[in-house]
């Protein structure tokens, strides 16, 4: 039996070298990239799933862009400014900026796109961002004005968003965005096949200047622990990895290095305060006292991550510890308790989804053990992604352990849970004139330092009004091979760091 | 031939009760098209923008409506459009099903290579040592997941060698014939040792039974040497109980095998059913579990065939 593997395996290796040698590029440079999940679509606009940004984010362009210190950069304006009485956002196109199919991105296309997204008929994804603009200008072929109902100091950031690309005017006549890619982005779609492989080329009358490679093929390798052992075989040179429990063998691995940044998006346990007994605001302080975050890091993310306050972006977050009972007290908890008159516990269930993320299930548990010490009785309910979402939805749940997306400005974050008439408020289930008036504010203030103030006050208030116990944040990884240099990650988990890499021979 | 046109008789009977089942199962999971697509982004939309994308994904008409308009489809050859490819369901079960077949076949290759031949070693040497060297391996076979068989060879390779057959870029046979076996040996190996301990296990039990029959004593007696008798006569009665199964095996596999093309990232019919569900693709999942009973059944019908073939007392009415 011994033997008969050992040939086969020996046979296996001469095939698959045999088979390489015969498939060699010839001497063009490709990155072979490999993500365990694929796109579901190509439309920039009304697709919000984090594996079809990777995707679309190599093609497509948005007016502005971030980088990895989440700072604006240009992408397809060159230059921009808010009018004195903020009500006018002005656009500069670069000049330079064309389209894969050889046209000159103008003024025109940009209105177009605009007006898609806006269009309810399309269901753009990110439209709630976008509904202050009433009106938008085009002077000339490189000049957009946006005109907005009031001062938003957060559209800017908004825009940084592939779901704000602008697309051919053409394309959207033809109806043809479901189906194919005419970017302005560094690199054009050659050919997919849906959750199997893509191969991309450099486009060489990009704006942004030169790629220093010819192009990228990516593989979708469904199971993760496949994607170290397409690394370690050298099939692929890139991998994009959601797994902690996988990204930590990399560093163990000969030859491979993990590349790690901080996400926006934040673990939190939300409570849902329409359901008994958790409309208590003593009660639920209490379960935040009860919850030692660093231990739930620790035991479900291995530590890969940083205990955080609801604001998770650099400019904003701040040491949380001075935040309501941050510092795990069982003791204020029992009396907590008692005083919303539960002094000997009570049972509740918990909600999260298998899977999504991977440690969700884990998080889960420990906080149960967590809050069993206390007298709070927790069941777990796992449920697969899409009932989970639609319970969610329906705020059909006492607790949901969650894991949700971050924004670079708190208001384009927030703004949907924490204000009265926010499109998840129903989800939320809690408010206050406090956080609403807050929020308001921190809309229509430009001014950088006095944004701080009125967000950080903003999060104080939440954290002790304790509608949700925030955790922590996690980490995006990719991991490359020796070969691949001048990759730099960012928190948005973007891809597009991609064109300042080069490529061993 | 009055049995064979009775089978087919059933043929539409059955497809009508599947194509049902199958259109209102993957109506009751919760969650449809929008929420798998827009996940809870999709409590952002505005009344008017969901009410357009439900027009978008078919999902603004009753059942009955969607459902007679598919079947409408299906007579005219169109099994609508999937909506998470943009292409039309039939395409992509074509460009699929030659992979699914290929695995299928090669996994049954190698579970009868070694199968078969290790039951009759074992049969014939009943409970000696070697037979019993046989039975345990036979066991761990079976009790062995063919995932792990698929992970560890997985890992021996790329971590011991530093070597993989291609995962995720699959060539067809024709493209790149030796590339394509590469890719596809380890799947079918994975998926080939578990099926062969189940069928060594059979032919053993059936070779067992039949080597204690009187006509194979008579055989024996007049002289003719084991060899013959075992591989002339014995064998050839053996091989009803283990073509059963493996039609039945073939049926499964025929369906796609979707842990086993999930670790070596092919794009078969089992992930492309996983996906569908998934992603709530309800066109796509139609059609391909459609496409699949008709495969099982085709194949049941096939076996049905050839075990009438081999045993004439089935062909002739069962009066044995």
């Amino acid at each position: 039996m011994k033997t008969i593997t050992s040939t086969v395996k020996t046979t296996a290796r001469a095939l698959a070298l045999l088979s390489t040698a015969l498939a060699a590029p010839l001497a063009a440079q490709t990155l072979d990239l490999a993500w365990s999940q694929d796109a579901t679509g190509l439309d920039p606009h009304t697709q919000p799933g984090f594996a079809t940004i990777r995707l679309l984010e190599l093609m497509y362009e948005p007016l502005v862009r971030l980088d990895e210190g989440l700072e604006l950069q240009p992408a397809l304006a060159e230059s921009w400014s808010f009018s004195d009485d903020g009500l006018q956002l002005t656009f500069q196109l670069d000049g330079d900026a064309m389209f894969h199919d050889g046209t000159p991105v103008t003024s025109a296309d940009v209105r177009a796109s605009f007006e898609r997204i806006l269009d309810e008929e399309t269901g753009a994804i990110a439209r709630a961002n976008y509904t202050s603009i009433i009106n938008i200008e085009t002077p000339d072929d490189a000049t957009v004005v946006f005109e907005l109902d009031a001062p938003n100091a957060p559209l800017l950031n908004g825009l940084a968003s592939v779901n704000a690309a602008v697309v051919p005017a053409s394309a959207i006549e033809a109806g043809t965005l479901g189906t194919e890619v005419i970017g302005s982005g560094p690199f054009t779609l050659d050919a997919r096949t849906p959750n199997a492989s893509a191969n991309l080329s450099a486009f060489d009358a990009w704006h942004g200047g030169d790629v220093a490679y010819d192009g990228i093929n990516i593989s979708v390798l469904p199971d993760e622990t496949a994607l170290l052992a397409a690394l370690r075989a050298g099939q692929a040179d890139f991998a994009l990895i959601n797994d902690p429990l996988v990204a930590t063998l990399v560093p163990r691995t000969e030859g491979l290095q993990l590349n790690t940044a901080p996400t926006l998006s934040y673990y939190v346990l939300q409570l849902n305060a329409s359901r008994e007994p958790m409309g208590e605001l003593a009660l639920r302080q209490a379960i935040g006292c009860a919850i030692d975050r660093q231990d739930v890091l620790d035991a479900a993310l291995l530590g890969e991550g940083e205990v955080t306050g609801p604001l998770t972006s650099p400019a904003y977050r701040t040491d949380p510890s001075g935040l309501f009972c941050y510092e795990q007290d069982q003791d204020r908890a029992r009396e907590l308790l008692a005083e919303a008159g539960y002094a000997d516990g009570f049972t509740a269930t918990v909600i999260a989804a298998n899977g999504e993320p991977p440690t969700a299930s884990a998080v889960a548990q420990v906080i149960q053990s967590q809050l069993s010490e206390v007298g709070i009785n927790l069941e777990i309910e796992m449920l697969e992604l899409s009932v989970y979402i639609d319970r969610w939805l329906a705020a059909d749940f006492d607790m949901a352990v969650a894991l949700n997306g971050g924004r670079v400005d708190p208001y384009t974050m927030y703004n949907r849970y924490w204000t009265r008439d926010g499109n998840l408020q129903g989800v939320a289930n809690y408010i206050d004139d406090t956080l609403d008036t807050l929020m308001i504010e921190g809309r229509a203030e430009t001014d950088e330092a006095a944004r701080a103030e009125i967000f950080g006050n903003f999060e104080s208030h939440l954290a002790e009004m304790s509608p949700w116990i925030w955790l922590f944040t996690g980490n995006t990884y990719t991991a490359q091979t020796e070969g691949v240099s001048g990759f730099v990650s960012s928190p948005t988990g973007t891809l597009f760091g991609l064109v300042d890499v080069t490529l061993a021979e | 031939m009055k049995y064979l046109l009775g089978r087919l008789a059933v043929f539409p009977l059955v497809m009508l009760g599947v194509s049902v089942f199958v259109f209102v199962a993957i109506r009751l999971v919760p969650g449809d098209a929008i929420t798998a697509m827009l996940g809870t982004e999709g409590g952002m939309l505005t009344p008017a923008q969901r009410e357009a994308l439900a027009a978008y994904f078919g999902l603004d008409q009753n059942w009955a409506v969607q459902y007679f308009r598919w079947l409408g489809g299906l007579f005219r050859g169109d099994l609508g459009i999937s909506v998470t490819y943009g292409q039309p369901v039939l395409d992509i079960i074509l460009e699929r099903f030659p992979l699914t077949l290929q695995l299928a076949l090669m996994s049954m290759v190698v579970a009868l290579a070694i199968g078969l031949p290790a039951g009759v070693f074992a049969a014939t040497r009943a409970n000696k040592a070697s037979d019993l060297i046989v039975r345990i391996f036979a066991m761990m076979g079976q009790s062995m997941p063919n995932f792990v068989v698929a992970l560890l060879s997985i890992y021996i390779l790329s971590v011991g060698f530093g070597v993989l057959p291609t995962m995720g870029r699959f060539v067809t046979f024709s493209e790149d014939p030796l590339g394509n076996l590469a890719q596809m040996i380890l799947p079918s190996i994975a998926l080939g040792t578990a099926f062969a301990a189940a069928v060594t296990r059979i032919t053993r039990a059936a070779m067992m039974d039949i080597l204690g029959e009187d006509y194979v004593r008579t055989a024996r007696s007049q002289g003719f040497s084991q060899g013959y008798v075992i591989w002339r006569h014995a064998l050839p009665n053996a091989l009803i109980p283990v073509l059963t199964l493996s039609g039945v095996e073939f049926g499964y596999l025929l369906g796609g095998a979707v842990i086993v093309e999930q670790i070596f990232a092919l794009p078969g019919l089992g992930r492309v059913v996983l996906d569908a569900i998934l992603e709530r693709d309800y066109a796509l999942v139609q059609g391909v579990i459609l496409f699949i009973a008709f495969n099982f059944m085709l194949v049941n019908l096939l076996v049905d065939l050839a075990y009438a073939a081999l045993d004439p007392r089935i062909r002739y009415g069962g009066n044995a």
